[in-house]
């Protein structure tokens, strides 16, 4: 579906069911230079399952338009904004990497309007390696191929993906590579690399939270979320062997049935 | 020591590494170090919700062998890994990996343009039988770049050829047409199967998605038949309205829009979800793996099969009872250029010649060489020939085989990777007998 936050127009993928105003809302908030289509092997259960499962393309990503935003803090704003202009009061939220300090961030900012959060390779802070970032402001498609190269683990190296058929680095580099790169990995890595706030809004969250994290994750290593983790009041932690970074597609249904299992719990649907 | 910065380099698997591990994990299929032949027809569902998701595409699994299997998931990551692309779906053969591409993209009054040297079984689909579906095509000669973007029309869905043409070897300029295709947001879909990945990317040359005939050079070994189609993921289905079937919601799937929820992998995604479910050319399991077994060594044997064709043009182009050599390694041969550029690991194993005496000699050629088998196939291990205006290409009507470039004299050959040496005897053999009815003539 399509509708406006602050002038712009923004794609979110509804996971092939109408929206439903009546349904508990669930934001998806993907990584660094990625689009909604990160998360279709979650978004689309949710659909069918008493939600209103919404996957945001981030400002200037993949369908949405305007410029890509600059700050992790304004994505935060961002997202809630969305939560107001799809017509609802509060919503739970799901981030993958990048996607996790926005959610973090926005979770501390807006504490009663979020009802649940999910962090999936997550972490306080992602300082970007500067040879990486430096890649990717300028365009070069090699930011992309690292970016591949680390977000999988030995394993999802190898594929085998859970949708017959589909190789998922080559997926997701055709993801990153959708738009001009430096428009939207360069300026993601940098709001990443910039943002500090990360353990001090952990510290503020007082709302249900998940983080899972995977043995495998180069990109945000396991004692980094759980670093994050220590911090909110609570805090489940769900560790998946033998995966990397992309663990929402390395391992697309374990992810999916400990959110299901998380978010029902703690933020149930509307019973048909 | 050195303060020099390491260059930070991508560390993905290669080519070599990709074509034997690609698409599998032992470690989740009981750590079985070769992919296991999974010959059932279903798939256990955990509970009815479980059921469900799958149908309603929510989560990856598997429900059916027609619409999806692990041994045949394997083998579609594996190729669509070595093409650079985002996804493939692997069919019963290549012929119908082409129709389901077809039914994919296409409906009732659209047109394809296509490019008129084509495989004779190929020409009769696009020819004969789709116009009973409603699409229509226009044929235009691989070399008449121009003549692709004149044959648009407002209802052309995409333009179809053969990234080097069966049998004559004529080159599409690939970078050329994709780009007249792009230009009126149109896909540009390719027949590769005689290059294989190993000799030529499509998706790197501007192509949107490829096709292969795994039966060929692929599988190698002459023993399986089997197709693919491979998606290149760059393509915008939404640029234009010429694509409903891809954009608006399927009323197959509660109103799913392919290309929103799937984005690079939406076409491929359709056609399994619809064409598999529809026609169902699936692609059986002992067949995938007897694929896989060839991909392993796919860069040691076209390596082997290049080698073999480049002596095979010298040995032919210096012989007397040949009147012309068709491969693109020749340096007169009209597409030379293209093809170092197109093809830069090598120019194919596929030799077109016309032997001296016309169809008479052609026929005593094939009836007499006893290595290399006279018979309809392409691109196995062992020397294939054939006389094409009386087999692959019979069914055409003279005017058709002149359009389609075939001559009377033309003989294909497939080179295998035997001893390059016994090739070439068992030629002589041929040749001798080619020559004998011509010198009884000349008395």
């Amino acid at each position: 579906m399509k509708f406006k936050v602050n002038g712009h127009e923004v794609f979110a993928s509804t996971g092939g069911r109408p929206f439903d105003k009546k349904k508990p809302l669930i934001i998806f908030v993907h990584g660094s230079g990625l689009t909604h289509m990160t998360w279709v092997l979650q978004t689309r259960y949710f659909a069918f399952h008493g939600y209103n499962s919404l996957a945001v393309d981030l400002p200037g990503h993949g369908l949405s338009s305007g410029e890509s935003l600059k700050s992790i803090e304004e994505m935060a704003d961002w997202v809630s904004n969305v939560i107001d202009a799809v017509g609802h009061k509060e919503a739970s939220l799901v981030g993958h990497s990048q996607g996790c300090l926005v959610t973090v961030e926005c979770t501390s900012r807006y504490p009663t309007k979020i009802k649940t959060l999910s962090l999936m390779g997550g972490a306080g802070a992602i300082p970007m390696n500067p040879e990486l970032l430096s890649l990717a402001e300028n365009n070069d498609p090699k930011a992309v191929d690292l970016m591949m190269d680390w977000a999988h683990g030995p394993a999802g190296h190898f594929g085998g993906h859970p949708v017959p058929g589909l190789y998922h680095i080559n997926t997701g580099t055709m993801l990153a590579k959708s738009r001009t790169i430096q428009n939207t990995l360069g300026v993601d890595f940098r709001a990443c690399d910039n943002y500090k706030n990360g353990f001090e809004a952990a510290k503020k969250i007082k709302c249900p939270t998940l983080s899972i994290l995977a043995t495998d994750d180069k990109m945000c290593p396991v004692k980094e979320g759980k670093k994050l983790a220590s911090l909110i009041d609570g805090s489940q932690v769900d560790i998946i062997d033998n995966c990397g970074h992309m663990m929402l597609l390395e391992e697309a249904d374990r992810v999916l049935t400990v959110l299901k299992k998380f978010i029902t719990t703690n933020y149930p649907p509307l019973s048909s | 020591m050195s303060d020099k910065k390491k260059e930070l380099k991508p560390n993905t698997y290669k080519f070599d590494t990709l074509s034997l591990h690609a698409g599998y994990q032992p470690h989740k299929n009981a750590g079985s170090r070769q992919v296991p032949i999974y010959q059932t027809t279903s798939y256990l569902f955990d509970d009815v919700d479980h059921a469900a998701a799958l149908f309603n595409l929510e989560r990856g699994g598997h429900i059916y062998s027609r619409i999806s299997n692990p041994t045949v998931g394997v083998l579609e990551e594996r190729v669509a890994s070595l093409e650079g692309g985002t996804a493939a779906l692997a069919t019963s053969s290549g012929m119908s990996a082409i129709f389901l591409t077809v039914m994919t993209l296409c409906e009732a009054g659209d047109h394809l343009v296509v490019s008129s040297q084509l495989y004779g079984g190929t020409v009769n689909l696009f020819r004969l039988t789709l116009p009973k579906f409603g699409i229509k095509c226009t044929f235009v000669k691989p070399r008449d770049t121009e003549g692709f973007k004149k044959a648009i029309q407002k209802n052309t869905k995409g333009i179809f050829g053969e990234l080097v043409g069966n049998p004559g070897n004529e080159i599409m300029n690939m970078p050329e047409i994709a780009k007249i295709a792009h230009d009126a947001g149109i896909p540009l879909m390719v027949d590769a199967t005689y290059q294989t990945p190993y000799l030529c990317k499509p998706f790197e040359h501007g192509a949107d998605i490829v096709i292969h005939s795994l039966t060929k050079w692929m599988a190698g070994h002459g023993s399986s038949m089997a197709g693919i189609l491979v998606e290149g993921g760059k393509f915008d289905w939404m640029q234009n309205d010429k694509f409903p079937t891809m954009t608006k919601p399927y009323e197959g799937y509660h109103g799913l829009s392919f290309a929103e929820e799937f984005g690079p992998t939406a076409f491929t995604m359709k056609a399994r979800a619809e064409g598999m479910r529809d026609f169902g050319p699936c692609l059986s399991p002992q067949n995938a793996w007897n694929v896989l077994q060839g991909i392993e060594t796919l860069s040691v044997r076209m390596k082997k099969h290049c080698s073999n064709a480049e002596e095979m043009v010298k040995y032919l182009s210096n012989h007397e009872s040949v009147a012309w050599v068709s491969h693109p390694s020749v340096p007169d041969h009209p597409d030379h250029e293209l093809a170092k550029k197109l093809l830069p690991n090598g120019r194919g194993s596929m030799i077109a010649f016309g032997i001296k005496g016309g169809k008479d000699a052609g026929v005593a050629f094939i009836n007499n060489v006893k290595l290399a088998s006279h018979l309809a196939n392409v691109g196995d291990t062992r020397t294939l020939v054939i006389h094409p205006a009386s087999g692959t290409h019979s069914q055409m009507d003279e005017a058709t085989l002149k359009f389609a470039g075939l001559s009377h004299d033309m003989i294909r050959l497939s080179v295998g990777i035997e001893d390059i040496d016994d090739i070439k005897n068992d030629f002589e053999i041929g040749f001798r007998a080619a020559r004998k009815p011509r010198l009884v003539s000349n008395q």
